[in-house]
């Protein structure tokens, strides 16, 4: 019960690639009370198969239940967790960022620091992309707010266990 | 189209309705029985009570908007209870569907929370395979309802029909053999015990394991209890017989599980109502839990060995390995428990004073002299729910038939007449209370018509006892809206169904009520007028450990 023990997991998991699907990996969280962080979904190289990445917080516990849960869905086909796993994660924000004329310089090199780049240029605002783990993008929000940022989207967490050495 | 009756479908509980009329319109020349009730969720409660009875799927055809969502109650009893029926609904016309169209009603969002799995055919192409798929998928690994919403422009479609051998769903394999590592460990614990118990559940009856149970437990002499779902699935007149655990559990069966050193958990998911407070359940025992849901394993309470795997296979295979090992020096280990168990038997029983007031207790115990324990029973929800699992005494699988996780009022009659068509040949007793048996009456019309002879008994207390005796132990007496004065004459009621309404208000009445009224060729209603503030004991008070039990 120690709020310590609970940890962020990436849950990586295939189901058909059916309208429906989605809301029914959803309605589990929700009527279950289990809180999603994050979430992706896209088509894989198979049609019929789409893979959906999620963020979820919870104890081992919590995280057991909720890969035998989402087990038992008919259209989930595989659930790999990334718990005990090495995995690559990206995740990529768009950042629309106020660039005042001092200010333009200061958010380039930044940009270029975090290796990440300017994608639209507006009279007031730049709009950044980025691409990297959270932790990455959650540094540089941080020290581009300060300039002020308008908008933001991100895509959430994709990951994919590394390959064996 | 006839998928159906390759699926073996001899009965449909249904009402017709615009969306499926297409359905209703080929129903008619095949030689499917069509049972009309008069409100849909009569027929998924009927479904229900017709698959615990006959063991097949049962299914159900409503039409779309009002017809698919007065079905939800009763798909959501069968999911909770883990039945397998499918469920047909009409659907307006694929082009018509996100318009807010005439009786539409997005039927598969409403129900994908409380359904095993559900389908929106799109393409009549489809029909075939999503038919037989649903069957599937509601029969096989742990069963539950599946529900196939049909538009009307795709049951209207035609199509070459195309027989399907099998299904094969790459996400959905369920595991029936257990895991041949775990089942040593479970012999091991059981022959370190020196306190074992067994906890029957409704899986149990779901995979006809009863008799591998049965087995199990006279081989290692184990005393065993059940679920209120697990009722009938060890024999009540057995003399390792516990009773049911739990909420209002017997006083024996719930001390047994806080001193046990080893629980045999089978088909059980350690609902609230079982365990009490969890963290006070079965504190000394280690526990095997045997369930085909792993979903089930360590949910509410942590457990040594998890086996997931098909009930009955499981126990026959642990049968097995046990036939190798010495047990009989483990017998006279066990003496001590078995005397414990003996004397809370003999000090602590199932009791009531019958005095000149109608005891509710007493009629379903008269009932059980009188039927010698071999009636089907459904009952309703409530008080009457809870005396007929104390009081009759089961000694088969599926001859009690509750909705036992939803608990789900206007239950029991319909489940009654589903029972009565798949069992003919046995008598089908609904235990009803006068609040519970209002909320499906008019099924009346529908057992007459298809004269069906259920008998209906009304413990007839003139309230909801249930919340109202909640209401005397734990609200200070105050009796909020539990009061029901106003009620039918339920004589009259029978009779102006065409039925035969009998009614008894004295103790002496009791028994000649019951034997006219059970010999009766056709649909009864007996009215038992009995004591209004009578309670169910014992009673462990939610959320308390359950060997805190209120006694009388």
């Amino acid at each position: 019960m120690e709020n310590e023990k609970e940890k962020r997991h990436i849950l990586s998991m295939l189901v058909d690639n059916q309208p429906g699907v989605l809301s029914r990996v959803a309605g589990f969280f929700s009527s279950r009370g289990f809180n999603i962080n994050s979430l992706c979904v896209s088509e894989t190289t198979d049609p019929l198969v789409s893979r959906i990445t999620l963020v979820a917080v919870g104890d081992m516990g919590v995280l057991e239940q909720i890969k035998k849960q989402l087990n038992k869905l008919i259209n989930v086909i595989k659930v790999l967790d990334f718990t005990d796993v090495d995995y690559v994660q990206r995740e990529t924000a768009l950042v629309k960022v106020r660039a005042k004329p001092e200010h333009r310089a200061e958010i380039l090199r930044m940009a270029d620091i975090f290796r990440s780049r300017v994608v639209d240029v507006g009279s007031e605002y730049y709009t950044v992309e980025i691409t990297g783990d959270e932790g990455k993008i959650n540094a540089f929000l941080k020290l581009i707010k300060q300039m002020g940022i308008k908008e933001i989207a991100r895509t959430g967490v994709v990951a994919l266990a590394r390959e064996k050495k | 189209m006839r998928t159906l009756q390759e699926e073996g479908v001899d009965v449909i509980f249904g009402f017709p309705g615009g969306a499926v009329a297409d359905i209703y319109d080929e129903l008619v020349k095949t030689d499917i029985r069509h049972i009309t009730v008069r409100h849909e969720q009569g027929a998924v409660h009927a479904a229900d009570g017709y698959t615990r009875a006959s063991g097949k799927v049962g299914v159900c055809l409503v039409t779309s908007g009002p017809g698919a969502t007065n079905t939800v109650s009763g798909i959501a009893s069968a999911y909770m209870d883990s039945i397998p029926i499918v469920v047909l609904t009409g659907q307006v016309p694929t082009e018509l569907i996100g318009n807010d169209a005439f009786q539409e009603v997005d039927i598969v969002g409403i129900t994908r929370p409380c359904t095993k799995h559900n389908y929106l055919v799109k393409r009549v192409e489809d029909l075939g395979r999503v038919l037989k798929e649903a069957f599937y998928v509601a029969r096989s690994g742990r069963p539950g309802p599946v529900l196939v919403d049909l538009p009307k422009d795709v049951i209207k479609a035609s199509t070459v029909y195309r027989s399907i051998k099998s299904v094969e769903l790459r996400s959905y394999n369920p595991t029936y053999e257990p895991n041949f590592r775990q089942l040593p460990k479970a012999v091991k614990l059981i022959k370190d015990a020196k306190r074992p118990m067994i906890l029957a559940g409704g899986g149990v009856i779901l995979s006809r394991a009863s008799e591998a149970l049965q087995t199990l437990a006279r081989k290692i002499q184990a005393p065993v209890a059940a679920t209120l779902m697990g009722l009938g699935a060890f024999p009540g007149s057995d003399p390792l017989w516990l009773g049911m655990i739990g909420m209002h559990g017997t006083y024996r069966a719930n001390m047994s599980s806080a001193e046990c050193d080893l629980l045999i958990a089978v088909g059980v998911r350690f609902d609230d109502r079982v365990t009490g407070k969890v963290e006070n359940f079965a504190p000394k025992a280690k526990i095997v839990h045997i369930d085909i849901d792993p979903t089930s394993i360590r949910k509410n309470i942590p457990v040594s060995v998890p086996i997931v795997g098909d009930c009955r296979l499981t126990l026959q295979k642990l049968n097995a390995l046990l036939e190798a090992e010495e047990l009989e020096d483990l017998h006279q280990e066990r003496e001590a428990w078995r005397d414990q168990i003996g004397e809370w038997k003999a000090t602590m029983t199932l009791k009531y004073v019958q005095k000149d007031v109608i005891k509710p207790q007493y009629v379903v115990e008269k009932l059980c002299e009188i039927t010698r324990g071999e009636a089907i029973i459904t009952t309703e929800v409530g008080q009457n729910q809870m005396w007929a699992a104390q009081y009759y005494q089961f000694d088969r699988p599926n001859c009690f038939i509750t909705s036992g996780g939803l608990g789900c009022m206007g239950f029991g009659f319909p489940a009654a007449i589903g029972a009565q068509l798949a069992r003919p040949d046995r008598l089908v007793v609904d235990i009803a209370g006068d609040g519970s048996i209002q909320m499906n009456i008019q099924e009346m019309a529908t057992a007459m018509q298809f004269g069906l002879p259920v008998k209906i008994i009304i413990l007839n207390n003139r309230c909801l006892g249930m919340v109202r005796q909640w209401q005397q132990l734990f609200y200070d007496r105050c009796y909020a809206h539990t009061q029901m004065e106003t009620a039918p004459d339920f004589v009259k009621l029978a009779e102006a169904y065409g039925a035969l309404g009998l009614r008894a208000t004295r103790p002496e009445e009791v028994e000649p009520v019951l034997r006219k009224g059970l010999s009766h060729p056709g649909l009864v209603i007996m009215d038992f007028v009995v004591e209004k503030e009578e309670c169910v004991y014992p009673i462990v008070p939610a959320g308390a450990p359950i060997t805190e039990m209120l006694l009388v």
